[in-house]
């Protein structure tokens, strides 16, 4: 019997505070560079100036002999240092081109930010001032800025691989061959959009901090950095260092945030590891903000072609879809594979036929590289399809909302096999939808939008939707094998009672503002009917947790936690044996509720779980052949992602003479499935909310033609504070995930890939009136008045 | 240079270089890591203290010019064990994820009530400008501030 | 974020500051609140190799009644601007102002005339105490001198004091109930202002001057004009960028900078024309 089956939940589903919170209010809790390391070394990089450029020559002498300087590295000299490359783990084709890639430049630079030189120091100060000090000499070459240019190869980035192209990834299903363009062909209507997902900057608020500490004898090191991913850390680092990966152990302290940015492998990390054991001194590094906004990975940057076809009634007849992705300067450890995480998307929540046609081609440029960031391709591919169903109902002139019922999969096709060959779990579009319409007052705001936007209005009302699905939960270990991902997609977790009855979970998910410690706490407590307060979580530490695949592209929960309640079985299917052998019964006779085994039938033969906690760890009177102890570890490797759906609608009004937005109302309705925790959900919705309005409103990495980024600092780059984002309205609705035991699906980046476009449509819906076709983002006020003067224009 | 800054009510002197951030002095010197660092352009807030009884964001400031001063960091709020009612209106709405910008944002929200004791909720959002979380979104950290107003 | 290396000297009276930047010349700069050179010091864009902190003389931080004006010590911070009931009372465009700038916790450490002499025109009161008309009191080794705030500002983060110089008072005229308007426009609340306005109006004399509209913060000299000859506001406002030079940057293009300025000057004016 699965959970959702058995309604006796006590915990799970109730809104439990978390326990991580007060050692965050009071100050104690350690982030990586708050860690009191005594005598160690501090690192600071000299990074290149020029986006594209030739390193001629480089003079240290004069850092080498500034206060405090212990030693100072080009490039070129640490090369002997590296077993290989920094790794790729998602070669997406088998010809895919990937430039070796080091922590230093040796001989030349592909982007502003690329590190160059190396200076260690007894000090913070001490190492960044000897940065002043160095002379680089640079040939500068061309920059390549521009994701379609680049395509034409007429100044070639990585000149051994001679192209900029790194791949072209294919996803073509045809009911019977060529009935894409057949149905383009004979469409009633057809869109045929262009779409920029600009790059962004994570900006995780703690910026990446590293410190590698060598043990004083027999070679083994300890890596602390706020990194997402300790457990795929620690094999990778193992790998390009030469080190045996048993002597490695990866510790991930508290992490302030990380929506992708963590979840790689830097050059930092691995340059402190080489040059700790070099010195055999603890070797640290911090970065600063403006370091962080060209030094750690960029999101988004993808420019994308999307065609709708579509009968005379609206329905969906084909999609096609051409992406050019800007891979920046390098490919880092999911690079190429963020564009195809979307590819199975770009049909949305719509039942469409096998007509799908969709190809990416990863592109070199001369900008820092990319990587995932929260939702990692899913919401581009979302943002496309849900703009574009919003230009095709202009095109028909119909309600938007009214086309997105016409093709919605329904309630009654789950689960739901895809033109993709994927089968989606289980949702209930139209619900999500009229619960959103409901609580965003839909009608109401039609009818006041007709009295409204009348000629000459200042002020113009939209209101503008989406509808998701998400495929997270990242995942069935043989899909990610067919899409050649590097590695699995399970999650291991362990869990130990204790002589007391006290218990210990230890999983391989690393939270980093999630709240796992107290969601998995609540999952172990409803399945063992120990109080959460007896149960502790371990995490984010290899040498604790060995085995682990972390956190990211919300699989934390769908696959961690549920392998938390699997190994929670397994404990309990161990003391069942110990509990039949001290009530004499056979272990098919015994019931266990609330953390008591009972003698069906018979209520008073009964035995606690502290009571078999006991007599496990004391082993005097066990099953023969039992072990001692009472411990479980499971890896669970997941049937199917999870597939989180849902409709977020936002009301805004635009000031026309200016362009500002202001947003009046924003309805997030999502469907995770079986909530662990409502508090935390709604915290995820929140956020994830906020980041992709801030796509939409706010935030570009923005690059002058020679490669230049504009946006180093908080200053300029706008995340946006709370003055300048609304509340929001949460609502949910609960479908739960028939592949797992627990019933839940993720919920981390389903904020951000509703958000986007969401507050694109709503825009774009209040200035359709004044001719408004198209809305770059970011929506800046600028940009919003160039839209309304050149639709007056082409009046 | 000398400085004598009082913190979390002890009194502290220090020799330092006269380029002391005071937020440096606090971390690297007393060992007080909860006041954090997050941006080098006094945009984000998380090296939010409190000097002297006001806000200040402890980045833009040198020790020096603390000198003198009576300083509250995050660790000087909760007495004998128990926290502070921001700190306990954030864990009880949530107000929290990551907690990287956490004691900054208590310690401006802590500064906002006291210039305000009744805020609506713009003027929590507008009064909480000077700091940024990446989270949250904000929306349960309004609901914190707010909750502590009515304690 | 480390500021390269610096000598710290601590003056404890204008005379005393004027005397050590007088020793120490071109390579000292005056540190008040800090609010607008340490950030810029962080970064190592400004890399002063001698800095004098005036942020303790004590007798430069008030708010008096000087009859036809009111006088603001250099030194007093922006919160005590924004609340003082004498400004709120005389002045409440400056009072208002002066919340706008930064956010709270910059507010309880810069000062108005550390805002002043850095002199950014993207910043809000070097505009406001333009529109109003201020004088700004000057100390320097011969001794004070005053200067009308429109011959203060001399071009990109430039002023017309001289390097031994300090500003230490500035006078605001009384407002005496003429009422105004001040607009800020940005993308985030804690920005600077992508164009701002501050307006005032009395029945036969307004001023007008524009944030982060040139080099310089801009007095819109027409649009008083216009006003003056019976010009309607909207018709008014249309001058707004007469005087202006803006700049294109991330935010904004100098096309559209002239576009808002006509229109947050019109706002400004129709709440002073209320």
């Amino acid at each position: 019997m699965t959970m959702t089956e058995n309604r006796q939940n006590t915990v799970i589903g109730t809104r439990q505070l978390r326990r991580e919170d007060p050692a965050l209010l009071t100050g104690e809790a350690k982030f990586t560079n708050d860690l009191n390391l005594p005598g160690a070394l501090h690192l600071s990089i000299l990074r290149s100036p020029h986006a594209h450029a030739k390193i001629v020559s480089i003079d240290t002498a004069a850092a080498k002999a500034s206060p405090g300087v212990i030693a100072v590295y080009t490039g070129a000299e640490l090369q002997s240092q590296w077993a290989g490359p920094m790794p790729c783990a998602w070669p997406v084709t088998p010809d895919m081109k990937n430039p070796p890639h080091f922590p230093l430049a040796a001989s030349k630079v592909c982007y502003v930010g690329d590190g160059v030189v190396a200076v260690l120091a007894t000090s913070e100060s001490a190492s960044r001032d000897a940065l002043d000090l160095i002379d680089v000499e640079y040939k500068v070459l061309k920059a390549v800025v521009d994701v379609e240019e680049a395509l034409s190869d007429a100044n070639i980035i990585h000149e051994d691989l001679g192209t900029n192209k790194s791949y072209t990834w294919n996803l073509k299903i045809e009911a019977t061959e060529g009935c894409v363009e057949n149905a383009f062909q004979k469409a009633a209507f057809k869109v045929s959009e262009r779409y920029v997902q600009q790059r962004l900057l994570p900006m995780a608020m703690e910026p990446r901090a590293v410190a590698a500490v060598p043990q004083p004898f027999g070679g083994d090191i300890t890596l602390y950095s706020s990194t997402q991913i300790p457990h795929i850390l620690k094999v990778m680092a193992a790998l390009t260092l030469g080190i045996p990966e048993h002597q490695v152990r990866v510790v991930a302290p508290s992490v302030g945030g990380g929506f992708g940015s963590k979840l790689d492998v830097y050059a930092e990390e691995l340059l402190c590891m080489a040059l700790a054991r070099m010195h055999n001194l603890p070797v640290r590094w911090v970065e600063e903000r403006s370091e962080n906004s060209m030094a750690t990975i960029h999101g988004r940057g993808q420019v994308q072609y999307v065609e709708l076809a579509a009968d005379k009634s609206g329905k969906l007849t084909a999609v096609r879809v051409r992406i050019k992705a800007d891979m920046g300067a390098y490919l880092q450890l999911v690079t190429p594979g963020v564009p195809i995480l979307g590819a199975f998307l770009y049909a949305g929540v719509y039942d469409i036929p096998l007509a799908y046609d969709f190809s990416c081609d990863g592109i070199f440029t001369t900008l820092t590289p990319t990587d995932a960031y929260r939702g990692a391709g899913r919401p581009e591919a979302t943002y496309a399809i849900e703009c574009a169903m919003d230009a095709l109902a202009r095109q028909m002139k119909i309600d938007p909302l009214e086309l997105r019922k016409r093709n919605f999969i329904q309630k009654e096709q789950f689960p739901y096999t895809a033109f993709s060959g994927l089968t989606y779990d289980s949702g209930d579009h139209l619900q999500a939808a009229e619960k959103a319409a409901g609580l965003a007052d839909y009608v109401g705001i039609r009818t006041k939008q007709a009295k409204q936007n009348v000629a000459g209005a200042k002020k113009r009302l939209g209101i503008g939707m989406t509808s998701y699905f998400e495929m997270c939960g990242l995942a069935p270990s043989r899909v990610l094998a067919s899409l050649d991902y590097g590695a699995g997609g399970w999650e291991a977790a362990t869990v130990r009672i204790l002589p007391t009855c006290k218990v210990q979970v230890v999983t391989g998910t690393s939270p980093h503002g999630q709240g796992h410690e107290t969601s998995w706490a609540m999952i172990a407590s409803e399945k063992l009917g120990i109080p959460q307060e007896d149960i502790d979580v371990l995490h984010s530490d290899t040498a604790i947790s060995p085995l682990g695949l972390d956190t990211y592209g919300s699989r934390s929960l769908a696959v961690g936690g549920v392998a938390v309640a699997g190994a929670c079985d397994k404990v309990i299917d161990k003391a069942r044996l110990i509990a039949a052998h001290q009530l004499e019964c056979s272990a098919d006779d015994l019931e266990f509720a609330g953390g008591v085994f009972s003698v069906k039938g018979s209520p008073d033969r009964a035995v606690p779980m502290a009571a078999i906690a006991f007599a496990a760890f004391t082993a005097h009177n066990l099953p023969d052949g039992l072990e001692p102890n009472l411990e479980a570890q499971y890896s669970y490797d997941p049937p199917n992602f999870s597939w989180p759906f849902g409709t977020h609608m936002c009301v805004l009004e635009v000031d026309t003479e200016t362009g500002k937005i202001e947003i009046l109302k924003y309805v997030a309705v999502d469907d995770c499935g079986v909530q662990i925790n409502p508090l935390i959900v709604d915290g995820q919705v929140h956020g994830g909310v906020i980041q992709g309005l801030a796509q939409a409103l706010f935030e570009e990495a923005v690059y002058d033609s020679d490669g230049n980024l504009k946006t180093t600092t908080l200053a300029e780059y706008l995340v946006p504070a709370a003055s300048d984002v609304p509340s929001i309205t949460t609502a949910h609705t609960v479908t739960p995930s028939p592949t797992n035991q627990l019933g839940v699906k993720g919920i981390g980046e389903a904020g951000t890939i509703g958000a986007a476009s969401t507050v694109i449509n709503a825009i774009i819906d209040a200035l359709s009136g004044l001719g408004v076709t198209e809305m770059p983002m970011p929506a800046s006020p600028q940009t919003v008045w160039r839209a309304i003067q050149s639709a007056a224009q082409a009046k | 240079m000398k400085v004598s800054i009082t913190v979390n009510g002890t009194r502290q002197e220090k020799d330092v270089e006269p380029r002391t951030l005071l937020v440096h002095f606090l971390r690297d010197r007393l060992q007080l890591t909860g006041t954090n660092i997050g941006c080098d352009t006094s945009s984000c807030g998380a090296c939010t203290i409190h000097l002297d009884g006001e806000a200040v964001k402890s980045c833009t400031m040198l020790a020096a010019q603390a000198d003198g001063g009576k300083v509250t960091t995050i660790e000087g709020l909760s007495k004998d064990g128990v926290m502070h009612p921001m700190q306990q209106a954030f864990m009880e709405n949530h107000g929290l994820q990551c907690g990287y910008c956490t004691p900054g944002m208590v310690m401006a929200s802590i500064g906002l009530l006291k210039e305000n004791p009744n805020p609506t909720e713009e003027e929590v959002r507008l009064g909480l400008e000077g700091n940024l979380c990446r989270c949250t979104g904000y929306h349960n950290i309004v609901k914190s501030v707010l909750a502590a107003a009515k304690k | 974020m480390i500021p390269a290396a610096f000598d710290y000297k601590r003056a404890s009276s204008a005379a005393e500051a004027i005397s050590l930047v007088g020793q120490y010349g071109d390579e000292a700069k005056f540190l008040a609140g800090g609010h607008s050179l340490i950030p810029l010091m962080k970064l190592r864009l400004a890399q002063p190799a001698m800095l004098i902190d005036i942020g303790r003389i004590k007798d430069l931080s008030y708010i008096k009644d000087g009859g036809d004006f009111i006088a603001i010590g250099a030194l007093t911070r922006h919160m005590d601007v924004e609340k003082s009931a004498l400004v709120l009372k005389e002045v409440p465009l400056l009072a208002h102002a002066a919340g706008y700038v930064g956010d709270a916790q910059v507010r309880h450490r810069g000062t108005i005339g550390g805002s002043l002499a850095h002199a950014d025109s993207a910043s809000d009161l070097p505009a406001t105490t333009l529109a109003l008309g201020a004088t700004y009191v000057v100390q320097g080794p011969k001794g004070e001198r005053l200067m009308a705030a429109a011959d203060f500002y001399k071009g990109f983060l430039e002023s017309a004091l001289q390097p031994d110089e300090m500003l230490t008072e500035i006078r605001v005229p009384k407002m005496n109930g003429a009422k105004w308007g001040f607009e800020k426009f940005n993308r985030r609340a804690q920005d600077w202002a992508i164009v701002g306005v501050a307006a005032w109006r009395s029945k036969d004399a307004s001023g007008v001057a524009l944030v982060n509209m040139g080099s310089t913060p801009i007095l819109a000299t027409s649009v008083s004009a216009a006003l003056k000859s019976g010009a309607s506001v909207a018709d008014a406002a249309q001058l707004a960028s007469n005087e202006a030079e803006p700049q294109d940057d991330l935010n904004a293009s100098s096309e559209y900078r002239v576009h808002l300025a006509k229109v947050l000057v019109r706002r400004a004016l129709e709440k002073a024309s209320a």
